[in-house]
């Protein structure tokens, strides 16, 4: 069997089944775990809204923590929204998408997606030196979170070669960008991936918790 | 012309020389076996985790941006100050031990066995360096609120005895004497009595019933009585049935800032029984940040159900006579400018109550810069004010408050905390600064009209 037909055939089976499993013991281990219920008396209704609105928010730091947090920011979004550009406008990956769901649509201009994959690269790279670099980021960075950027970039770094036809065969490439995608779904449910998950859980209860309490959520 | 070498560099600017932090230092309570220290300190941590605590946890992405919101990183540039890092033993204890994927840290020793030496070592993170004043909480991007679990982790530590000394006997006094401060009940009613003659007014103390019951903070009774008589006179102005009850007369809470929830109840109880035995519809809490989170958001859970009664700080009392027109106020020509109690606004709410006040005064409110729910903390809140080996570092914090208050421009400093107002004061002598910081309340009280 050729890579890419293992990579696109039980290699992915495999990494959606163990995807899929991962987050769903995650989730349910968290689901389990008792609630708290607050007894006090609320001074503004509305935990819902608090919850959801934060969810939101939090999106952006307040601006009073904007200029300390500029540059953490401006690369957390660089990689965030190129990945998104390159995964959601590249046009074999909505044949990709297609394939499984039905769902298509028109993909974006090839010169957007080579800017867009190049800026997501350069932005994942930069996240590793800052983590290696800063005094803070170098203390609190674990394994997890250099493995995670590392698993993150090697779907762009292969689908990159693979479009340029640099270091081997097409379908040699294509099928170490699909494996390395594989490889991604895997180590997702595992790692600081799973915060694309957990981010709602966690910004909704402080939301709905400071709600209640009437202070800025 | 001669080598200098670099490695033994000035130090002109030093006033002292010395070597810094030899070996690790931490204060230890009871003849505890290392090991059962470990195990309580784990097991008390766990006792009171949930689903709300867990997600924290499970949450952070390490993103480092908590770091830029502590003061005492943004004062001393250590990493070790990063709110997050505070957590750091606690973190690895969680996924070892209780995280959906623990099987696996265990089996492979992926998270290695937390000892009591980095315990002891943490310490000072979750202790000396932490007011719990929540500015981490309110920038971070996955919204964990790392407050709550420094709240949490103080737990696990004093079960296991490593609580800073200070901070330990100061809740134990509480508990045993029922003042941190040795504010006992006839303490109380001592200064009461002086407080009733020098503002010429009554103060009354364990009324049968009463409509609203109010607390005084230990820091008031011994440092700042006066604000005993301001209380008195602005509800006898308003001709409101009220009363201190000398069962339940103390709104402080150390037991709940050393971490242990025991004595958090007992004192909590102490104000939900004396509300209660005198039929009190509203509890009025004095001029104390944590005293309000204490009883306004916790103190239900200590009760195991809803309190019978409400809970304002005072500040929230005043603003919302003045608001109803029932007090009315003399304007006061003075520039100000206001320090919120994190408690009682970031973390309770009432940001607005005390501006309401200050507005009915007339005084030229001059807002530091962050103010509000951002405002920097004064360093004192959380217990770190009893530790004394924290005054250094908790010097080098309140020059940010310095700064603050001193771009303002305005004659004095107002807030609503009697905690802050005693950092305030404790650092005006360390650096010899002109700026005062007032109670509100009391100018409420100097400024009633009619």
């Amino acid at each position: 069997m050729e890579l890419l037909d293992y990579a696109r055939g039980p290699g992915l089976q495999i990494a959606v089944t163990v995807f899929i499993a991962g987050l769903v013991w995650r989730l349910i281990h968290l689901y389990f775990i008792a609630k708290k219920v607050d007894l006090s008396e609320a001074r503004c209704g509305g935990q819902v809204t608090g919850g959801i609105r934060a969810y939101f928010s939090r999106f952006l730091p307040h601006r009073e923590f904007r200029k300390r947090t500029r540059y953490g920011t401006i690369l957390a979004y660089t990689m965030h929204i190129c990945l998104a550009i390159v995964v959601l406008g590249g046009a074999p990956h909505i044949l990709f998408i297609e394939s499984f769901s039905g769902l298509a649509w028109s993909p974006l201009p090839t010169v957007i997606i080579h800017i867009a994959a190049a800026a997501a690269l350069a932005a994942l790279l930069i996240a590793v030196v800052r983590r290696m670099q800063h005094p803070v980021m170098r203390m609190i960075s674990n394994f997890d979170d250099y493995f995670s950027l590392v698993i993150t970039m090697l779907p762009v770094i292969t689908g990159i070669l693979a479009v340029a036809h640099v270091g081997a065969r097409y379908e040699t490439l294509l099928g170490l960008h699909v494996l390395s995608f594989d490889v991604f779904l895997i180590w997702f449910p595992f790692g600081k991936l799973m915060h694309s998950f957990i981010a709602f859980g966690s910004r909704y209860t402080t939301g709905a918790t400071f709600r209640r309490r009437g202070a800025r959520v | 012309m001669s080598d200098v070498t670099e490695r033994y560099p000035l130090e002109t600017d030093e006033a002292r020389l010395s070597v810094k932090d030899p070996h690790p230092r931490h204060d230890t309570q009871g003849d505890i076996d290392e090991n059962e220290r470990l195990r309580l300190a784990m097991a008390n941590f766990a006792k009171n985790m949930n689903r709300t605590t867990a997600v924290y946890m499970e949450a952070c992405v390490h993103c480092g941006q908590c770091a830029q919101a502590c003061h005492y990183y943004v004062q001393t540039e250590d990493p070790r100050y990063t709110p997050i890092w505070k957590l750091e033993v606690f973190k690895q204890a969680y996924k070892r031990e209780a995280s959906p994927f623990g099987f696996f840290y265990r089996l492979f020793n992926l998270k290695r066995k937390v000892t009591v030496e980095q315990l002891g070592e943490w310490q000072e993170l979750i202790y000396d360096s932490c007011t719990m004043c929540g500015r981490c909480s309110l920038v971070c991007p996955m919204g964990i609120d790392i407050a709550t679990l420094v709240g949490q982790a103080r737990q696990g530590m004093f079960h296991a005895g490593l609580v800073p000394d200070e901070l330990h006997a100061t809740a134990e006094r509480a508990k045993e004497e029922g003042s941190p401060l040795g504010a006992t009940a006839s303490v109380f009613e001592d200064r009461a009595e002086w407080m009733a003659d020098e503002h010429d007014t009554d103060v009354h103390i364990d009324q049968e019933q009463a409509d609203i019951l109010v607390a005084m903070s230990s820091i008031e009774i011994m440092k700042y009585p006066n604000s005993i008589g301001a209380t008195a006179k602005i509800l006898n102005a308003l001709g409101e049935s009220w009363t201190f009850r000398t069962e339940g007369y103390e709104a402080t809470n150390f037991g709940m800032m050393a971490g242990n929830t025991a004595w958090q109840k007992s004192a909590t109880m102490k104000l939900i029984n004396a509300a209660i035995n005198c039929g009190a519809r509203l509890v009025v809490l004095p001029e104390c940040g944590h005293a309000y989170g204490a009883l306004r958001w916790q103190g239900a859970a200590m009760y195991g159900k809803p309190l019978p009664f409400e809970v304002q700080h005072i500040s929230e009392f005043l603003a919302d006579v003045i608001s109803s027109g029932r007090l009315k106020v003399k304007k006061v020509d003075q520039t100000v400018t206001f320090h919120d109690p994190c408690q009682v606004a970031r973390r309770g709410g009432a940001t607005e109550a005390p501006r309401v006040v200050m507005d009915a005064l007339g005084v030229d409110l001059r807002e530091m810069a962050p103010t509000g729910d951002f405002n920097w903390c004064c360093g004192g809140g959380g217990g770190v004010i009893t530790i004394h080996r924290a005054d250094k570092l908790r010097y080098k914090v309140f020059e940010l408050k310095m700064e603050q208050v001193e771009a303002t421009g305005a004659e004095t400093v107002l807030s609503t905390c009697s905690n802050c107002r005693q950092s305030y004061n404790d650092a005006k002598e360390h650096f010899h600064w002109d700026k005062d910081m007032e109670s509100l309340l009391e100018l409420v009280a100097d400024n009633l009209a009619g």
